[in-house]
């Protein structure tokens, strides 16, 4: 009998090890051998934890189960209560178009054999036969860009330092994934940390750089420790190393841990940090791609940007191009947050209007009310209303609809969330996590707290002075922390004016 | 373990030493010198200066930038506690006001038995099962009230 149960952090923060533990306990009582399978997530958190039992027709899912569950499934299968059918054939699974997380929660995360089995290494082999200018080529052409806040074209980012001279070039890796509502590095990194390092280390040969390193946030300690183990089998089966797949061409990686600092995944912060300085921003220019790590060239990619490579080398840039809408090309991983019936990852084409994210795939809200607000793209994303559900998912949509997708995390809040609480929440989050070089950011934020106060007070004339503000630190700040936080605090302010209704509170 | 200024010194010049061959070696040197004592000790800091060729200012302006190195020792337990918007939205805040409330501490404080220091944490990716909480290094979605109650318990706070 083979059974899946999720290693994945929010799989176990549900119980999941526990019901890993009632699955052997229960084997041993029965005298049935049994092969048990740590996978990722497929990604429905509402599910988990999530446990598949392999039969004839496929992998039957259970879930979210119990340790109490666990005896019936050495029973009749079909009539076990939480027994879900087949998982491959479940409607979130179906709808998908999954990519990047072909393999996430299918595999045994640290197994390279499952890994090869289902397609993985295929693109590095590739890679290993091809000039660095064509493997930069077929990235370009695939229309991937960052998917870690900024979209700016991946292709172009490595052209600039395939093209630079020097004797050491860098690929950074930012999994620093500091938004809320967003967990797609996490849940890849712990899932199919094969899929990363492969796309780092054909980053690698196509700029000419033999180094790497991930800057992964101390708040994943599961990832962490994966990561750290899948480094390993890659370094002993030659993925890594001086010799990547018997190609005469070298690259090494390591993993660095960060130390609770969201501005870390500031890129240049993050360079900062990595050399083991303060976590300050740099001003740019020079670009890192010319001045990074160490003053050397350097790629900075966010996890999902380069674990999508290894599938664009696969399937080739075509392939992934004819996904998309606009200049939107290819897929996302929505992550669906906050307070929602059905949470969890969805990797679909850009496109889908927001209001079909939140009301189908969500399923509104967990609690039955109604959906209040989305707030798309971490801490430093505009909150959205009902009325704006229209606005299809996509970079340049979403910044004509006065907002950004970010790291493609939508957090969604029903109607008894407070905007003035959540505005002055983002304003306190900066003020905390603010680098302190600009004053815009540094003292901006700080402010930012003071006049919300103000307002919620009943003082009228603080509602001018906040717009005020916010102008300066989206038009002074040297970072998008103190440039974007004016999003979240304006939309609030703008959709949710009865929110901050001026004697709202005093008259309470 | 014995701790005399002299094995600090020694225990400390070690862990520099190990990490001398890294590019950018501070931030490795200071997390491990955090996992064995619980926090910087304040002579740590001129000893991680001496190996790095740096001031003792620096290492200590590096150290303070970041939230998670301690210049304290923290309680038996950390508990923390995820204040972001996606934990928010799932009631994120009553059960940051119920921890507190129950420990007698606000952030960053220590219960007086010292068994439990609570501290905030912006995100740790599980916004699809919040609120969520990180007990030292286990992580517990979809906490309630009782949840908690057993988590504090359990920690003996
Ligand atoms: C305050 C701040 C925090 C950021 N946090 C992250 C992060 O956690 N992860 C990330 O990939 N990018 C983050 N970014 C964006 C990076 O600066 C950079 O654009 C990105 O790593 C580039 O990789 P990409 O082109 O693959 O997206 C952040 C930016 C800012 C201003």
């Amino acid at each position: 009998m083979k059974i899946y149960v999720p290693l994945d952090s929010a799989a176990k923060a549900l119980g999941a090890d526990r019901v890993a533990d009632a699955v052997i306990a229960e084997a041993a009582k029965r005298g049935v051998d049994v092969e048990l399978v740590r996978n990722g997530t497929r990604g429905m958190i509402w599910l988990e934890p999530l446990v598949e039992v392999v039969t004839d027709a496929g992998r039957i899912g259970f879930g979210p189960m119990l340790p109490s569950d666990v005896a019936a499934l050495f029973d009749d299968l079909g009539a076990h209560p939480k027994a879900l059918g087949l998982v491959d054939d479940l409607d979130w699974m179906k709808a998908q178009t999954r990519l990047t997380f072909q393999r996430c929660g299918v595999i045994d995360p640290l197994d390279l054999e499952d890994y090869a089995a289902h397609g993985g290494l295929v693109g590095l082999k590739q890679a290993t036969e091809m000039s660095g200018a064509d493997i930069v080529a077929q990235v370009t052409d695939s229309g991937l860009r960052g998917r870690g806040g900024a979209g700016f074209p991946t292709g172009i980012k490595w052209q600039t330092v395939h093209g630079a001279q020097a004797e050491q070039k860098y690929i950074v890796c930012n999994a620093d994934e500091g938004d809320s509502g967003t967990f797609a590095d996490r849940m890849i990194m712990e899932g199919d940390p094969f899929t990363l390092i492969e796309g780092m280390a054909i980053a690698g040969l196509a700029v000419g750089a033999t180094k790497g390193y991930i800057y992964l946030r101390s708040e994943y300690p599961d990832a962490i420790n994966i990561i750290n183990r899948a480094i390993e089998i890659a370094n002993v089966a030659g993925i890594l190393g001086d010799d990547v797949l018997g190609s005469g061409r070298a690259f090494h990686l390591e993993n660095r841990v960060g130390a609770g600092a969201y501005v870390c995944g500031e890129e240049t912060s993050l360079l900062n940090s990595l050399e083991g300085k303060r976590g300050v921003v740099r001003a740019k220019p020079p670009l890192p791609a010319l001045e990074g790590f160490l003053g050397r060239p350097t790629v900075v990619n966010n996890v999902i940007s380069l674990a999508t490579v290894p599938v664009i080398m696969e399937k080739g840039a075509a392939h992934y191009a004819d996904f998309g809408l606009g200049r939107s090309k290819g897929t996302i991983p929505l992550q669906i947050a906050g307070n929602v019936k059905f949470g969890g990852l969805f990797e679909t084409a850009f496109g889908l209007p927001l209001g079909e994210i939140v009301n189908t795939l969500a399923g509104g809200t967990r609690t039955g009310n109604p959906v209040k607000a989305v707030q798309v793209g971490g801490p430093l994303g505009a909150y959205f209303a009902p009325h704006q559900f229209d606005v299809p998912f996509g970079y340049e949509e979403f910044d004509g609809a006065g907002g950004l997708i970010g790291h493609a995390g939508l957090t969604v809040f029903d109607d008894t969330a407070d905007m003035l609480g959540m505005a002055r929440f983002a304003m306190e989050f900066c003020a905390v996590e603010s680098c302190g070089k600009c004053t815009p950011c540094r003292i901006g934020a700080v402010r930012g707290v003071e006049t919300i106060d103000r307002i919620a007070e009943g003082d009228a004339d603080a509602i001018p002075l906040l717009t005020d503000l916010c102008d300066t630190m989206k038009d002074g700040s040297l970072c998008a922390l103190g440039g974007f936080t004016p999003y979240p605090v304006m939309s609030a302010l703008t959709l949710f004016p009865d929110d901050f209704a001026v004697g709202k509170k005093a008259a309470e | 373990m014995p701790n005399t200024p002299a094995d600090l010194a020694e225990r400390v010049a070690a862990i520099c030493t190990a990490h001398a061959h890294l590019e950018g070696p501070m931030l490795p040197i200071l997390h491990a010198v955090q996992a064995e004592y619980g926090f910087i000790p304040e002579p740590a800091l001129q000893i991680i200066a001496k190996a790095n060729g740096v001031t003792r200012a620096e290492v200590h302006g590096t150290m303070s930038f970041y939230h998670d190195f301690r210049e304290e020792p923290a309680g038996k337990t950390v508990i923390k506690i995820c204040r972001a918007e996606a934990c928010q939205a799932q009631g994120g805040n009553g059960l940051a006001e119920a921890a507190m409330a129950k420990l007698g501490v606000d952030w960053h404080g220590t219960t007086s038995n010292g068994a439990v220091t609570l501290e905030p944490v912006y995100c740790l990716g599980l916004c699809a099962c919040g609120p969520a909480v990180i007990v030292d290094d286990t992580v517990v979605g979809a906490v309630d009230g009782a949840m908690l109650d057993a988590i504090l318990t359990e920690a003996g706070a």
